[in-house]
């Protein structure tokens, strides 16, 4: 391995080279993201037939799907960014994990919200309490609680460090999700996409939907980003860096 | 046309369901940008106060946090 690589990494690891990277990544992420969910909707919603056997209702997996891999996908990334933080306390891990906490929140809530609007139609109940539904409530109590117990301690890296215990903890959670089609008997549908054997469901169906899926992960990547630096901002305050940015942005403003 | 937003009479569920998919993704993208913003504007007003206290004679109404 070329030594350079880890040099590399070593430098992003210094909040403002993120803070300049993550910028300038920024909006080709969102750019990108709108771009690839608008030619998802329009194969989801104009160019996919309806379901043989649920008709159009089937057409809120373009964004329910999705929504539910990415609430797990973010959890499965903060944990990750909450181990490396709490090991080598490196403080834009630490960042990275309680700054993902909101975004997998909102993929939770929408996952929640849009699967209770295709129950009412399919299943003729907004909500039961079977196994695939109350864990993602769970996955959903287990990311407010990160973000309550990080924004509780009067200082930041304490609260970082507190919440990241209860990052690991929740992760428990994640597997339960995944795995609750088939561990238990539940009104809720088996994995449609497989990685292995035959997915169960037709080509002009399943292009929108991955193409959705890769939508969702730069709209991540974005919004990460974006709350990334705005914490970075705050959390930088008193650095030559940060007063640097502030002065120079007063400047933009005037001129 | 009309028969797109009927959606074989499930409209009003799959247009809620993308309508709630939106609005949550936009309020996630509009809230940290005028976070940062906030955050510099503060930075800003500390930097301010600072150089007041340097500087003699200006008047105390700057330095409330001081």
């Amino acid at each position: 391995m070329a030594n350079w690589v880890p040099l590399w990494l070593h430098r992003l690891g210094s909040p403002p080279t993120f803070y300049r990277f993550a910028g300038a990544v920024y909006p080709w992420a969102l750019g990108l993201a709108i771009v690839l969910g608008g030619i998802a909707l329009y194969g989801g919603l104009v160019l996919a037939p309806a379901d043989y056997q649920q008709g159009d209702a089937y057409r809120i997996i373009f964004i329910h799907v999705p929504s539910a891999w990415m609430s797990l996908f973010i959890y499965a990334i903060m944990t990750v960014a909450a181990f490396i933080g709490l090991v080598w306390r490196i403080k834009l891990a630490e960042t990275v994990a309680m700054e993902s906490a909101p975004i997998g929140a909102a993929f939770t809530a929408i996952t929640l919200a849009t699967g209770s609007l295709w129950g009412k139609p399919m299943w003729g109940t907004w909500w039961t309490w079977d196994a695939r539904l109350t864990s993602e409530l769970v996955l959903l109590f287990i990311y407010l609680g990160i973000i309550g117990l990080y924004h509780s301690f009067e200082d930041r890296r304490q609260g970082a460090r507190a919440a990241a215990f209860l990052v690991l903890v929740g992760a428990v959670n994640v597997p339960i999700v995944h795995f609750s089609v088939n561990w238990w008997n539940t009104l809720h549908q088996g994995s449609t996409i497989r990685l292995l054997g035959p997915s169960h469901i037709a080509a002009s169906m399943v292009w929108p939907l991955l193409t959705m899926m890769a939508a969702t992960k730069l709209y991540y990547i974005a919004s990460l980003f974006s709350r990334v630096r705005a914490d970075l901002i705050a959390s930088e305050g008193g650095k030559a860096w940060v007063r640097e940015l502030a002065l120079g942005h007063a400047q933009d403003g005037k001129a | 046309m009309s028969a797109f937003f009927a959606m074989g009479g499930y409209g009003a569920y799959i247009w809620t369901a993308f309508a709630v998919f939106f609005i949550v993704l936009l309020i996630d993208t509009l809230a940290p940008l005028a976070r940062r913003r906030r955050n510099l504007r503060d930075i800003r007003a500390r930097i301010a106060r600072q150089e007041n206290r340097r500087r003699p004679g200006t008047p105390a109404s700057n330095e409330s946090n001081a």
